[in-house]
């Protein structure tokens, strides 16, 4: 075991962190914002929309990620219209492919995590909520979305660490984030296990604090749960 | 072909899996603290990195490991790992630490009581595990293994990264050579889908015949 070596290649291993840190928050920011678009047409009584959502859901749950990122990065490319489009100086980026396809993927997995909470919501609840003259969007707003979002979190949070794990997927289309200077450095020295354990480390730790992040946001959701003791 | 070879290595994979599941799970259930801790440090770090640092690390260090292990056993030469063995000893390894956690879960939903019963009846501690604890256990464990092998399906695309001839691998030659990638990622999406769709039905059926004999409420 190289020691030094793995001091050594802390920095540079570091020198990704950042890059890894703003796919995941990206990522996840904005997938949140398909989740909950995309719930709301699956609970939404068009059966078009609703076929049309759960299709999206689907797919995405149904076909690995790399193939999703590639999808994204090489085969966008082959199209005409896209290549002219004003979105091509985004998608010829590696850094913005990976950023839709996760988002895309995240948002799936986190739409049906969403919509189970949102069902779980007691109907009494509602109803309760309607008797006292709240309008159903305002209903939705102060008394089902805070007790969903309440009830999510839990399976959120593996969700979470599941998109940690992800962006090292990133490292396929030349992004130099944890995985793709660990790969390369190994590449480089042949020191497999010694630059394996430190960019382990590096996303145990990322899970760590990810946990504990959701354990936070739990724990300040649920005052009812903490008064008695 | 390359479909085939993605089934091949998930298959064999899951199955690796589910026996190191097995192993793990009554590792932590065990009375001994060395076994518990050792699965445990086995289930935080592999669920706890990605899928594809676990890879890398089979992919580049295999090789050098399995000649350790056999030169300590007198073999003096080395030892390589094909691209199959490593691809299905990587994923099988992350399958077995999702696949020891389930397998746990199922285990402590058996209730003890029917274990005490079949004790009184004089059954042996083998035919007990036999009749009662493993049929018990695959009929909780079923939907937690179902989501466990749409995992591996999903995991196998990354060993495409070991050059194995797998659907992904063939996908990537083949839109290189061909100029369109679309139309070919696109295809083994569609494939991948086919896959994950036939297999939540078998699935399913699997459940249903493992709960023949439960009462529906």
């Amino acid at each position: 075991m190289n020691w030094q070596l793995m001091w050594d290649s802390l920095p540079r291993m570091l020198g990704g962190l950042s890059l890894t840190l703003q796919l995941i928050v990206g990522s996840l920011a904005l997938g949140a914002l398909v989740a909950f678009a995309v719930a709301l047409l699956r609970l939404s009584s068009n059966r078009l929309v609703e076929r049309l959502a759960a299709a999206y859901v689907f797919v995405f749950r149904g076909t690995p990620l790399l193939v999703q990122i590639f999808l994204v990065y090489y085969g966008l490319g082959q199209f005409e219209f896209i290549r002219e489009s004003f979105l091509w100086p985004f998608l010829r980026e590696p850094y913005w492919c990976a950023i839709l396809a996760l988002t895309l993927n995240t948002g799936a997995y986190t739409s049906e995590v969403l919509r189970g909470a949102i069902l779980s919501v007691p109907q009494g609840q509602v109803e309760a909520a309607r008797a006292c003259g709240m309008s159903r969007a305002l209903a939705f707003r102060r008394i089902v979305l805070p007790v969903a979002i309440r009830q999510m979190l839990p399976a959120y949070g593996n969700e979470v660490i599941l998109m940690v794990k992800a962006t090292s997927l990133a490292s396929t289309i030349t992004l130099m984030e944890v995985t793709g200077i660990a790969r390369r450095m190994i590449a480089q020295t042949f020191a497999v296990f010694e630059l394996f354990i430190v960019a382990g480390v590096i996303y145990l730790v990322l899970n760590f604090v990810a946990t504990r992040l959701i354990k936070f946001a739990e724990w300040r959701l649920t005052p009812y749960l903490r008064a008695r003791a | 072909m390359g479909t085939a070879m993605t089934v091949a290595v998930a298959v064999s994979a899951f199955a690796f899996g589910i026996l190191v599941g097995s192993i793990g799970a009554s590792a932590k259930l065990s009375h001994s603290l060395a076994l518990n801790v050792l699965a445990d440090v086995y289930t935080t770090i592999v669920r706890g990195i990605p899928e594809l640092l676990v890879i890398y690390l089979l992919f580049f260090g295999g090789s050098g490991v399995a000649t350790a292990i056999a030169s300590a056993f007198g073999y003096d030469g080395r030892v390589d790992l094909n691209a199959f063995t490593i691809g299905v000893l990587a994923v099988g390894l992350i399958s077995g630490a999702y696949s020891t956690e389930v397998i746990r879960g199922a285990v402590q939903s058996v209730p003890f009581g029917q274990i005490e019963a079949a004790r009184a009846c004089g059954m042996s501690r083998w035919l007990i595990l036999r009749r009662v604890l493993v049929p018990q256990t695959l009929r909780f464990a079923l939907p937690g293994l179902g989501n466990v092998w749409q995992l591996t399906l999903k995991d196998t695309a990354l060993v495409s990264v070991t050059a194995l001839a797998e659907l992904m691998r063939i996908t990537h030659l083949a839109a290189g050579a061909t100029r369109q990638p679309f139309l070919f990622y696109g295809t083994a999406a569609v494939l991948y889908l086919m896959l994950t769709t036939v297999s939540t039905a078998l699935f399913n059926r699997a459940e249903i015949s493992a709960n023949r004999g439960v009462r529906r409420a």
